[in-house]
């Protein structure tokens, strides 16, 4: 008979969790999987009823995301020449040809810059900032962590109608820079409590040793600070980027024609010749996978993070 | 190498005074030991030699330069702390390297695995350089920022107990190793401990902090032998010493004594007053004596293969004790 274990738990609880766990994923994970199927089947596959699970897969969705089509007379379709790629093939069987570029490219490398640009700029900042928090005397330490706190306390929103007042008077309206510089303000706050809270547990003996053999302050935070923090720093980023991506309301009211970004225009494909789901579900698809693949590759230091410290207590 | 001192140095930490009026020089190539309390000031002093801290008031002076607007990297000092001691996202090797690799010293690579071998086979860590700082033992974590400490060679060594977590025979093992480094290298030592054995083995001076105040420096034999107050008195000495009223054993007592200290070597068995024995405690090299005297306990010591048992009584009398007034001051 095996002992009974306080610390570890039993075999039936294990696979209770195991199921538990199985269960939740499939759960979370079935309308993402609806989506990323949806975005390769056919037109009439998508809307189906009874929906349907077994598809013939289609490039349909992805070729429509990235294409605007036109319809042409009947007689002039006739005439076409064979087509010559496999994009102009499958437009084709919709009775429809080409006419050029959409601008979901654009919108994606739009969202890449302000998404990424805005997470740098706010780690950057917050770091320094949450070091400084952290670390040195600085008047009215508590008032001021407050403030930055409490511009996070309204729904952003709420200032929509000053701020997009405000970018119309600086010339910042539908420009990367004014929106990179919008959700670097909105994620500051969290960037620079979030850090805070990470550097804080960093004891100062590191940084104390540093500068006792020979480093200045800042390598001292460079060589000692920084490569400590990488998993409230990796952690922070993964927020950032995934506020900056996600952001509509502020894509929808201050962009247009040169800075939009993905978020608000995905939704403008459903109009473009009829209700096109499968166009939506490939950008939709396309849109998730830099937050997934950022996050994957930060996964190293998150899971650094549990095995540090060369602490003696 | 170099001469440190310290004139009417003060630092406060809010509503605490940490240290006061402390005028201290550690000579060229000593090797000072730090003696008092928690909280008597001693890690403030090696902080406020080092540049962790400024002081509120008084100079700091190394080799002759006043050092209290210098960074800690321009005073060119190192220091061992008690702990925390290593940078845990590098290899031991890259640890014991990140002092020689700084913008000040910059040595050449191959220099620095020279000196880096030669420190890490000293303090025998060679076989775990390759190892993160993280995976390894607690008295291998000290070895290992001793030697971040040895690769240099700074004008001063400031240790803040960089003993006390180890286990005893390794301790012992680096008690010699540290006494031997100072002889070789004629280094300046700053050392903090509150174990009588480093103190009295490794010392050249020692330095008794009260509450901020240093209120004796000498050698070990000066403190040991003839302390200046009651308090400097109880620091040293395995048993501690007997305070006793001054008239416990009758007359003798100099004028103004309040109190009598009692080391064992003060103590002689076999003639004098009756006390009772309460405890043996055989400690193998030496037997302490737990002795009822009236109402006072005194912890002496016996021959080694003493036959005395728990109920004994045994006579005693004082010899040479010290006296103290009513302040504690010896008289």
């Amino acid at each position: 008979m095996s002992a009974y274990s306080v610390t570890e738990p039993s075999r039936a609880s294990k696979s209770i969790a195991a199921v538990l766990v199985v269960v939740y994923a499939i759960i979370t994970l079935l309308p993402l999987l609806w989506i990323i199927s949806t975005g390769f089947k056919s037109g009439p596959d998508s809307i189906s009823y009874p929906p349907r699970v077994l598809f013939e897969p289609s490039l349909e969705g992805y070729v429509n995301l990235f294409t605007t089509r036109t319809r042409i007379g009947a007689e002039q379709f006739a005439a076409l020449p064979p087509p010559e790629t496999w994009y102009d093939k499958i437009v084709r069987q919709s009775g429809t040809v080409i006419a050029g570029q959409s601008r979901f490219g654009e919108r994606f490398m739009n969202s890449v810059i302000i998404g990424f640009g805005s997470t740098a700029l706010s780690i950057f900042l917050g770091t320094l900032a949450a070091y400084a928090f952290s670390r040195f005397k600085v008047p009215l330490k508590d008032d001021l962590l407050f403030f930055i706190l409490s511009t996070r306390m309204m729904p952003p929103i709420a200032v929509a109608i000053p701020i997009y007042l405000m970018y119309r008077e600086l010339g910042l309206s539908d420009t990367h820079l004014g929106m990179i510089l919008l959700y670097t303000a909105v994620n500051i706050s969290l960037a620079v409590w979030l850090l805070k809270g990470f550097i804080d547990e960093i004891p100062r003996e590191y940084e104390e040793a540093a500068l006792i053999d020979g480093y200045t302050r800042f390598q001292a935070f460079r060589k000692v600070v920084l490569p400590q923090a990488a998993t409230g720093i990796a952690s922070t980023a993964i927020f950032c980027l995934i506020f900056a991506w996600n952001e509509y309301a502020f894509a929808v009211l201050l962009t247009s024609g040169n800075a939009q970004t993905a978020p608000p225009f995905i939704p403008t494909i459903i109009g473009v010749g009829g209700q096109d789901w499968p166009a939506v579900a490939a950008g939709a698809t396309l849109f998730l996978l830099p937050v997934m693949i950022f996050t994957i590759l930060l996964r190293k230091h998150l899971l650094r993070g549990i095995t540090f410290g060369a602490v003696r207590k | 190498m170099a001469e440190v001192s310290l004139s009417h140095v003060s630092k406060g930490f809010g509503a605490t005074q940490a240290l006061l009026d402390v005028t201290l020089t550690i000579p060229d190539g000593a090797f000072v030991v730090l003696l008092g309390p928690t909280g008597a000031g001693k890690t403030t002093t090696l902080r406020l030699i080092a540049g962790l801290e400024r002081p509120d008031g008084g100079d700091i002076v190394i080799d002759g330069e006043s050092v209290v607007n210098d960074t800690p990297a321009q005073r060119d000092v190192a220091m061992v702390f008690q702990q925390y001691s290593l940078y845990p996202h590098l290899s031991v090797r890259d640890n014991l390297a990140f002092p020689l690799r700084s913008p000040v010293i910059n040595m050449p690579e191959p220099e620095i695995t020279r000196r880096v071998q030669a420190v890490a086979e000293a303090l025998r860590i060679g076989h775990k350089l390759d190892n993160k700082a993280t995976a390894l033992s607690g008295g291998e974590m000290q070895r290992v920022s001793i030697g971040r400490a040895l690769v240099r060679q700074p004008r001063i060594y400031l240790m803040d107990e960089p003993l006390s977590s180890l286990d005893a025979k390794l301790r012992a093992d680096l008690r010699v190793e540290l006494k031997r480094i100072h002889a070789e290298l004629g280094a300046t030592f700053l050392y903090v401990t509150h174990d009588q054995i480093e103190a009295m083995t490794m010392a050249t001076h020692v330095g008794v902090l009260d509450q901020g105040r240093l209120v004796q420096f000498g050698t070990p034999r000066q403190i040991y032998e003839d302390p200046v107050s009651s308090y400097v008195a109880s620091r040293l000495g395995q048993p501690r010493i007997t305070l006793l009223p001054a008239g416990s054993f009758g007359h003798g007592a100099p004028a103004g004594a309040v109190q009598m200290g009692l080391r064992p070597e003060h103590i002689l068995i076999g003639e004098g007053q009756p006390a009772t024995v309460r405890r043996v405690e055989r400690l193998g090299d030496q037997t302490r004596l737990h002795l009822a005297f009236g109402p006072h306990e005194i912890v002496t010591l016996a021959d080694p293969h003493t036959l005395l048992g728990t109920g004994d009584t045994i006579a005693i009398c004082p010899q040479n004790p010290l006296w103290f007034d009513a302040g504690g001051n010896r008289i």
